[in-house]
């Protein structure tokens, strides 16, 4: 499969910009639209662009993990960020918060810990998707 | 609080870890043993505190029910956890037999555990959304679990199986969308507290009908079981235990939570269908078994004669026939997994399920023909085994509630079984082995982890039926908290019951 100068040359663009706009999308989430799982259908958009451009074997390397550790990790975390409320503070998933005062006041909560890892597990849902199927169409 | 999470914890982590550890597979099945064996732990746990009927509820997120996602685990949950985590500790252990490796390789072990993920969750879910989701997360691992080795006849079975599931979750899902529509809540107590009051009782009734068809399509009852056999025989036999002991068992457990909980006012109307229903399943499937020469076709075939035994329950809704059916829902996992695994041994030993290629092996695997004639005769109800107390609770149960002719039906259906059993015992134990058989070597470690299992659930029959007051009063503990609809209600809502009447 060989993609044209167009898109090779555009290509590590429409890896990164999409990247940059899903971790946007996945920060304002909490309170707007967007959040983690549209957040890595983003970044996936990105992943595909890059394997149409040079092939599954580049992306898979620029990925170093398995994309299926990807869904594995994001899981895990997911379900770490209800772990804390066991101490004390609810039940399961009852998600914590904390405002330290930087010059500006972060609201910082397990929350965005539990949306990190629903990214990270569609980020690798979708790149196990592609590329297997990409993989089976050049053998 | 933490014990109500842990059934879903325990195979989400073990999923997630196995899926991670890709290439390592002796550390993926050290996982795998290990998280089976947590959830038996847990699931006896809950079994432990919820003897005394009391109801456990956690309120995911602190958002109360009935807008928050509760997790119920009532006596009955409980049960079909402990049940549950059994099944996975046999299985994960016999799946570390023969094939192993390719199975493995194959992603057995982050499916299976996804699996178990879905059983549980639907047994501990509160609302029917949620049931709806852990239906759909045990179908698409059930899917891949199907599909592991990629031959032909598997694809061939699993594309039955998925199409007649995805119509069965899709008139599912239509069911849930109809009843918020009428009701406006989806938790199990709000439901329960609200349907008795529902002004159009006809809707409400023709909901409980598509529910009856979704749940029915999953736990394979008449007419919509023949997806069962052509699809369970070409699984290979690690998968087929599972599937056998636990999938069409969470379908009745749905049928049972959702016909006792929501529409027990509506006894009137749903009993004869049920009853009906009940006998077709129980005939059906055991013809059918009688009419096949597959070990794996006859003992599917069974399962679905037998889930017509559990759904009597439904159908007299007393709490004399529900405590039957959860325990012959208890001892018909156990068997039926069983005689599965003990299949895949007689597959080991003789090369082949076709009963007229088997044969000889009481000389040669003494061993496996006990392993094999505890359950089977436990399927037919022969005392003092598991099954005589199962089938010995429903059909007196059906004689109280003096439904006689479905009581009959039940013990005429018994004794076919026992031909079935008898046609296996003959064709593959008992008479002389064909010329030209070819013995497949067993590695010692092989050999114990396909017998370890069989020996297990053999003791967990006999147990059952040697000591059975202890399960006979759990059971009856778990249908008078089933049929408890106040203190159902009262345990997930709580004061929350006026505020949702204020909110809406």
């Amino acid at each position: 499969m060989s993609a044209s100068l167009i898109l090779r040359v555009s290509a590590p663009m429409l890896l990164w910009l999409p990247l940059a706009a899903s971790l946007y999308v996945l920060l304002r989430g909490h309170n707007e639209p967007g959040g983690g799982f549209i957040g890595g259908l983003l970044a996936g958009v990105g992943l595909i662009f890059h394997a149409i451009a040079f092939g599954a074997a580049p992306t898979r390397k620029l990925l170093r993990l398995a994309p299926t550790s990807y869904c594995a990790i994001g899981v895990l975390l997911a379900a770490a960020s209800g772990i804390p409320a066991l101490f004390g503070a609810g039940p399961y998933l009852t998600h914590l918060w904390w405002f330290p005062d930087v010059g500006i006041v972060l609201p910082l909560g397990t929350t965005i810990l539990f949306d990190a890892g629903v990214y990270i597990t569609v980020v690798g849902t979708v790149a196990t998707l592609f590329l297997s199927l990409m993989e089976e169409e050049t053998l | 609080m933490l014990l109500i999470v842990a059934p879903l914890l325990i195979p989400l982590c073990a999923a997630a870890l196995t899926a991670l550890l890709r290439t390592h597979i002796a550390a993926q099945r050290v996982v795998g043993v290990s998280a089976s064996a947590s959830l038996l732990a847990v699931g006896l746990m809950l079994v432990a505190r919820t003897a005394d009927g009391s109801i456990l509820v956690t309120q995911m997120g602190d958002w109360a029910a009935p807008f928050g996602i509760a997790l119920v685990v009532d006596a009955f949950s409980a049960i079909m956890l402990a049940i549950a985590g059994l099944m996975a500790l046999s299985v994960s252990i016999y799946a570390m037999g023969p094939d192993a490796a390719a199975r493995d390789r194959a992603g057995f072990q982050p499916l299976f555990h996804s699996l178990m993920l879905g059983v549980c969750g639907a047994f501990v879910a509160g609302d029917v959304f949620n049931l709806y989701v852990w239906f759909e997360v045990m179908l698409i691992a059930s899917f891949g679990l199907l599909v592991l080795d990629r031959t032909r006849a598997q694809i061939d079975g699993g594309l039955r199986y998925v199409f007649l599931n995805l119509v069965g979750t899709t008139v599912f899902l239509m069911a849930v969308g109809l009843l918020y529509g009428q009701l406006g809540t989806l938790n199990f107590a709000d439901l329960a507290r609200l349907a008795p009051q529902a002004e159009n009782q006809g809707l409400l009734a023709a909901i409980g009908v598509m529910f009856l068809v979704s749940f029915g399509a999953k736990a394979a009852l008449f007419p919509l079981f023949n997806w069962l056999p052509a699809a369970y025989h070409t699984a290979s036999m690690p998968v087929a235990a599972i599937f056998a002991g636990l999938l069409t068992k969470v379908g009745v457990y749905a049928i049972l939570r959702l016909f006792a909980l929501v529409y027990a006012h509506d006894v009137a109307f749903f009993g004869p269908i049920f009853a009906w229903v009940a006998a077709a399943t129980m005939v059906f499937g055991v013809f059918g078994a009688a009419a096949h020469y597959d070990i794996r076709r006859i003992l599917s075939f069974h399962i679905v004669s037998q889930i017509g035994y559990m759904i009597i329950g439904v159908a007299l809704l007393t709490q004399a026939a529900i405590a039957a059916a959860i325990l012959y829902i208890v001892h018909h996992i156990v068997v039926k997994a069983n005689l599965f695994l003990v299949a895949g041994a007689i597959r080991r030993e003789n090369g082949s399920f076709a009963l007229g290629r088997c044969g000889g092996l009481w000389r040669a695997a003494p061993l496996l023909a006990i392993g094999f004639l505890i359950p089977a005769l436990s399927l037919a109800g022969i005392p003092p085994l598991s099954g005589f107390w199962g089938k010995y609770a429903v059909v007196r149960a059906g004689i109280e509630a003096e439904a006689y002719w479905l009581a009959g039906i039940a013990l005429f259906v018994g004794l076919l079984t026992l031909y079935s059993m008898i046609k296996i015992w003959n064709e593959a134990f008992w008479k002389p082995a064909p010329e030209g058989l070819a013995r497949t070597a067993w590695t010692r470690g092989q050999r114990i982890a396909t017998y370890l299992p069989i020996a297990l659930l053999c003791a967990t029959t006999m147990t059952i039926g040697l000591w059975t007051e202890p399960f006979a009063a759990l059971a009856e503990t778990a249908a008078a908290s089933l049929l408890d609809r106040d203190a159902y209600i009262a345990a997930v809502l709580g004061n929350a019951g006026q505020v949702a009447e204020f909110a809406r």
